[in-house]
């Protein structure tokens, strides 16, 4: 599956509605072996592409959430050391060696997602997620990881991987990542969608909404993002809006500018941005959209 | 007849792939010019995705080579435009060259410092970029006055403006780099005295203890990770900070240096991110490189519009809880104050302290009475003069408790 139509069709079939770039990305991704790093606005959908690439390829997602100090311990493996502990004392008296043997073996190993994802029998999609909450530490790691795709266990030994992963990294940019990171990855920037991208994804998604009325809520999602917001909503911000207004039985929004405005907390999420939006505001953006 | 045909055709084929690839490794070359980080694995891997198939189609082959070549948002941005310049002939925006002038060494004025290193001495003439013949008949009295005073002591109580012979300007220069030095490793010894585990990790405990048949006689604690402090500066360039702003370029050079986290920002009528710039290691040409981004288009200074960038388009990468923002600027808006004001309100959110620093605060019967500083003064933790060594090297033990 490299053609580039192809995978757009099967990630939209998966739910998830890409532009042509992005298909590209994939297909690239297969081409060069080469992990996927998503950057973008909060809540632009980094994290679907993941789990709608794991859909194409129907295999296992396996996430690894990124956050200040995970180390090794919690991303690669670890020992059950109770387990250890509670075998010494069932074994005690028996010869030394053949304890030891017995608690640095499989039994007794905490698969972690980073080990996991190298020792599936189908190459499993390893989300990498908020790579950039991570420490520089573990970035480098994760590197070396990356490009070997080899694990040393010194109780045990190499560990090599079964099949390599589909490897996608997502970052929000709270951080600038190193280098050397930026150049073993493919790149691909997150962008809110465009009108027509959006409603395709509010239609995909949200169960019983009209064409017209998704694109009514794409495109007033659209001027509320160009106007000075402190937060400015994403997608997912923008489906618990279409959500909601299917909820509130909401067929067209020129009928209830009320409940709109209402229901607006769905997408201003600060204490300032809801306090601007005054009911004259909503009603004149509303009028905009037509 | 098929015989005669196919032994043209497979040279041409040859040359065709050679051309592809000289072409090939050209552009690379302007993508490494502006800035892109590629190795000769992505060289090779562009090949490859070249030989699949994507040149059939110019739009599939532009955003394969996109996703494969950038590395950030800024690469990212620009691909489209050195793409359709180098492969279509089209003209590339003007961005994107002057980012590459900024960035490369091609800009005019560094490379006609490259081409006279027997001037080295006229690096230092780089470096001052205080226009300082204007200011000459004021100095002349207190120069005169201090004659016989230490020489260190002298030059850390002179205001930079007063400041007009060359050398005494590389002194107050080495001062301030010297100071940033001072600055950055008190800070850090600090840092580590302080560190002492706070709670007991159990699984780690055990694991230590599994020799003692998991008695627990070793005990493990965490350790609260110490994070160095973040500082970020946002420098005033515009023509009222003329005065100031080589002898500033200087400190924070140093703070660049020496701090293991730090960002630098100027403006004058806009922001401009200039850490990379400042990564030089030779002071001198770092500086000479800055004043270039440092001169202003128009005149005046729009902090309020500048700090708008700023929150918008670099705090949330160059900002954490741990962050001090320091503010060099006499705070002489040309703009709204009033957006000044919510803009700070808004800086002030996301950052531990603000620091802002005015050189005129110590000037005497100076007031903040200009409207910009009057707006923005509410949310500032500190308010300091800073137009003498002196009143620089008093702000450290402040930035120490942070």
């Amino acid at each position: 599956m490299n053609d580039r139509g192809q995978i757009a069709q099967a990630l939209s079939a998966a739910g998830y509605i890409a532009d042509a770039e992005l298909a590209t990305a994939i297909s690239l991704m297969q081409l060069l072996r080469r992990p996927l790093l998503l950057e973008g606005e909060a809540g632009v959908g980094k994290t679907e592409v993941a789990k709608a690439l794991a859909a194409l390829h129907a295999t296992e997602l396996i996430r690894l959430q990124c956050y200040e100090g995970l180390d090794q311990s919690a991303a690669l493996y670890e020992w059950n050391y109770q387990r250890q502990l509670l075998a010494i004392q069932a074994h005690r008296g028996e010869n030394a060696g053949t304890i030891e043997d017995q608690i640095f073996s499989e039994k007794y190993l905490l698969e972690r997602p980073l080990l996991a994802a190298i020792r599936r029998a189908t190459p499993p999609v390893l989300l990498i997620d908020e790579i950039d909450r991570a420490d520089d530490e573990f970035e480098a790691f994760l590197l070396e990881l990356l490009s070997d795709f080899q694990v040393s266990i010194p109780e045990l030994g190499t560990i090599k991987a079964t099949s390599i992963p589909h490897v996608v990294l997502t970052s929000n940019g709270t951080r600038e990542l190193s280098d050397a990171l930026r150049r073993r990855c493919l790149y691909h920037y997150v962008d809110y969608p465009d009108v027509d991208r959006e409603a395709r994804i509010i239609l995909a998604r949200i169960e019983g909404i009209g064409t017209a009325l998704s694109l009514q809520i794409a495109r007033l999602v659209e001027t509320i993002r160009k106007q000075d917001l402190r937060k400015v909503p994403g997608v997912a911000e923008t489906l618990d809006w279409a959500a909601a207004l299917v909820g509130l039985g909401v067929h067209d929004l020129h009928e209830a500018p009320e409940t709109v405005h209402d229901t607006l907390m769905c997408l201003l999420k600060t204490h300032e941005d809801r306090a601007r939006f005054k009911p004259e505001i909503t009603a004149r953006l509303l009028g905009q959209v037509a | 007849m098929s015989d005669c045909r196919s032994d043209p055709g497979a040279d041409d084929a040859f040359e065709v792939c050679r051309l592809v690839a000289g072409r090939l490794a050209g552009f690379l070359r302007t993508l490494r010019d502006n800035g892109f980080a590629i190795g000769l694995q992505e060289a090779s891997d562009a090949a490859a995705v070249m030989a699949s198939g994507y040149v059939a189609r110019p739009g599939w082959l532009k955003s394969a080579l996109k996703q494969l070549l950038s590395a950030r948002k800024a690469d990212w941005d620009r691909f489209d435009g050195l793409f359709d310049a180098f492969w279509l002939g089209r003209r590339v925006r003007s961005r994107s060259l002057t980012v590459n002038s900024a960035r490369t060494g091609h800009s005019p004025s560094l490379k006609s410092l490259q081409h006279r290193p027997d001037e080295s001495t006229g690096g230092d003439a780089a470096t001052d970029q205080i226009p300082s013949a204007g200011d000459a008949p004021a100095t002349d009295g207190s120069e005169g006055r201090m004659e016989g005073a230490s020489r260190a002591d002298n030059l850390a109580g002179v205001d930079f403006r007063h400041m007009t012979d060359p050398e005494q300007i590389e002194q107050a220069h080495a001062a301030a780099a010297r100071l940033a030095r001072i600055l950055r490793t008190r800070l850090t010894r600090r840092d580590r005295a302080r560190r002492r585990g706070y709670r007991l990790d159990l699984r780690r405990t055990i694991h230590g203890n599994i020799s003692h048949g998991g008695v627990p006689i070793r005990l493990v604690h965490r350790q609260r990770k110490a994070k160095p402090l973040r500082l970020v500066v946002l420098l005033d360039a515009s023509g009222s900070m003329s005065l100031y702003t080589g002898v500033f370029l200087r400190f924070i050079h140093g703070v660049l240096d020496e701090f293991r986290e730090a960002e630098a920002f100027l403006f004058h009528t806009r922001l401009a991110h200039v850490s990379d710039a400042m990564k030089e290691k030779d002071a001198a040409r770092a500086l000479d490189r800055l004043s270039i981004m440092a001169q202003g288009a128009g005149g005046g200074t729009r902090i309020g519009e500048s700090l708008q960038t700023f929150n918008r388009w670099h705090a949330a990468r160059v900002l954490h809880s741990r962050s001090c923002v320091m503010i060099v600027s006499d705070g002489h808006e040309t703009g709204d104050a009033g957006l000044l004001a919510s803009e700070m309100a808004a800086l002030a959110r996301r950052c531990r302290r603000i620091v802002w620093l005015n050189p005129m605060l110590g000037w005497p019967g100076y007031a903040p009475e200009a409207a910009g500083i009057k707006a923005a003064l509410p949310h500032v933790d500190l308010f300091a003069a800073a137009n003498t060594l002196h009143s620089l090297r008093a702000l450290e033990p402040y930035l120490a408790k942070l």
